[in-house]
């Protein structure tokens, strides 16, 4: 499939990356490359074929509902790069 | 046992930077489960070792803030993304190192650096606090000067973790115990997939060396056959930056990293921290990662991946039906020369293509040294297992290895 600037433009908007017109123009080269290498993949049977997302056979999905430890608010504030009264401090998202 | 450690696991009030800018002041609160199991069983933690960002690499030249060179020759990249892990074993700064392999990670640096390295079954080994790349194909594994060494690193790093919901339930054997009880009568399978044109003439001759080692140590070879190889490294771009695009979204600039607010609201906080932090290796698998899961194309990439992703495990079902391990190149070539692939992606993609298919399967493989190029550059050997058989491995590797002695070699630095 053909990629365009502006498919890159929307994919970026996607993820959250902010693009120069460069970075635009090299990714859109690039991506073109990577995804016609993987178009051979369209050529396999696939057909009955169930996709694989983990190679464990069993997950402990459920475990017993007991309070362990915990991280204290302290630490797990530690890193943030603003903070106030004990939370996490973002810019103003409702006006 | 002095250990450093690859900067990919968090290590408490120690600074783990990923080598990625978004992380360059990070200091985790707590440290990650490997970290913890090797604290416990006495070993000293000498430090952090560099890395291809976020583990997104081949040379670790993707590091945000150094290049780490070849002990063996420093105009050689060392491999990575565990590079860092696998030069400061083959240079002696540490006695060994723990690094991750998502997609060949541990065994291809180990086999350009000319040590041993091991990624064990997925599952067998806990990632809590091992920062995500992609979740159902990270491992860590040791990395070490001989096989010995792994086996023991290994003891210790195994087991169930109820902090890791996809930590394997089963119990560690000792895999030291039976490192000597010899290959004689094991199956050793031999696939065509993997002796291809594009395979360095000197790293066949070592890999052909090393199977006759091995035959006349009273192993079996038998021809294998594993037909979706071609695939695999389509798969794994695909599955491992569909998964990487998803891990990544935590870094906003909210929580804990870098953030660069330029007043522009949220949303304009979030691209700017994004664009600061990330390098174009991470921005361009992000890229490809939100492309291949976003609407209209879905089908196409990522679930047709997956599909074929389990056709390539079923390939190695069958083939381990014949044999008991199966032996290949770690990598096609000894280690490249820095600068020589970074302006083309896709080539150092295809550098990995003899250690994807293991990740992708979820078995364990091990790489180690099988002889060096007419320049003086270390070739490794790959070791393919069934799951959860890495005790297979590693005595098959040990008898290859004492035999050999490559082990003994070291580079002069």
């Amino acid at each position: 499939m053909p990629i365009t600037k502006k498919d890159v433009e929307h994919v970026a908007e996607l993820a959250r990356l902010a693009l120069t017109e460069e970075e635009k123009e090299l990714y859109t080269g690039q991506l073109q490359r990577i995804l016609d290498y993987v178009e051979t993949l369209s050529g396999v049977n696939t057909r009955g074929v169930p996709p694989t997302t983990y190679t464990v056979p069993e997950r402990k999905a459920v475990r017993a509902d007991t309070v362990i430890g915990s991280i204290p608010q302290e630490d797990a504030l530690s890193n943030a790069p603003e903070k106030a009264k004990g939370c996490f401090r973002v810019p103003r998202i409702i006006e | 046992m002095p250990i450093a450690i690859k900067d990919i696991f968090c290590t408490r009030g120690v600074k783990t930077t990923c080598s990625s800018r978004m992380l360059a002041n990070f200091v985790p609160p707590y440290d990650s489960t490997v970290v913890k199991r090797l604290k416990d069983a006495g070993a000293v933690i000498l430090g952090k070792l560099n890395m291809d960002e976020f583990a997104m690499g081949s040379s670790t030249e993707n590091s945000a803030f150094f290049k780490t060179l070849n002990p063996w020759d420093t105009s050689c990249v060392p491999g990575g993304s565990s590079g860092g892990s696998a030069a400061a074993v083959a240079a002696g700064l540490c006695a060994a190192s723990i690094g991750t392999d998502t997609g060949g990670s541990i065994r291809q640096p180990a086999s350009f650096c000319g040590v041993v390295g091991l990624k064990p079954t997925y599952g067998r080994v806990s990632r809590y606090g091992m920062i995500a790349f992609a979740s159902s194909l990270d491992q860590g594994g040791p990395i070490t000067k001989d096989v010995t060494d792994a086996a023991m690193l290994l003891n210790v790093m195994a087991g169930s973790d109820p902090l890791d919901s996809t930590s394997v339930d089963a119990p560690v054997p000792d895999y030291a115990r039976g490192l000597k009880d010899g290959v004689k009568g094991l199956k050793i399978g031999i696939p065509k997939e993997y002796f291809i044109e594009g395979l360095d003439r000197e790293v066949e001759g070592a890999v052909n060396g090393a199977i006759d080692a091995l035959k006349a140590s009273g192993a079996e070879t038998v021809g294998v056959s594993l037909p979706h190889t071609e695939y695999a490294v389509g798969v794994y771009y695909l599955v491992a930056t569909a998964e990487a695009s998803s891990n990544l979204a935590r870094y906003d600039g909210v929580k804990y990293g870098l953030r660069v607010d330029n007043a522009a609201g949220l949303l304009g906080m979030y691209r700017a921290t994004r664009d600061r932090g990330f390098g174009a290796e991470v921005k361009r698998r992000i890229m490809l990662g939100t492309y291949s899961l976003s609407a209209g194309y879905y089908d196409a990439y990522y679930k047709k991946a997956s599909e074929v992703r389990t056709l390539v495990k079923r390939d190695f079902d069958e083939a381990f039906k014949k044999c008991d391990v199966i032996l290949t190149p770690t990598s096609p070539t000894a280690a490249f020369r820095l600068g020589e692939k970074v302006a083309d992606p896709l080539t150092m993609y295809l550098s990995d293509i003899f250690t994807i298919s293991c990740n992708l399967a979820g078995i364990p493989g091990m790489s180690l040294p099988c002889g060096f190029t007419s320049k003086g550059l270390p070739i490794g050997l790959q070791l393919l297992g069934r799951p959860m058989d890495e005790a297979t491995l590693l005595r098959a590797a040990y008898t290859y290895e004492q035999g050999a002695g490559w082990h003994k070699k070291r580079p002069a630095l």
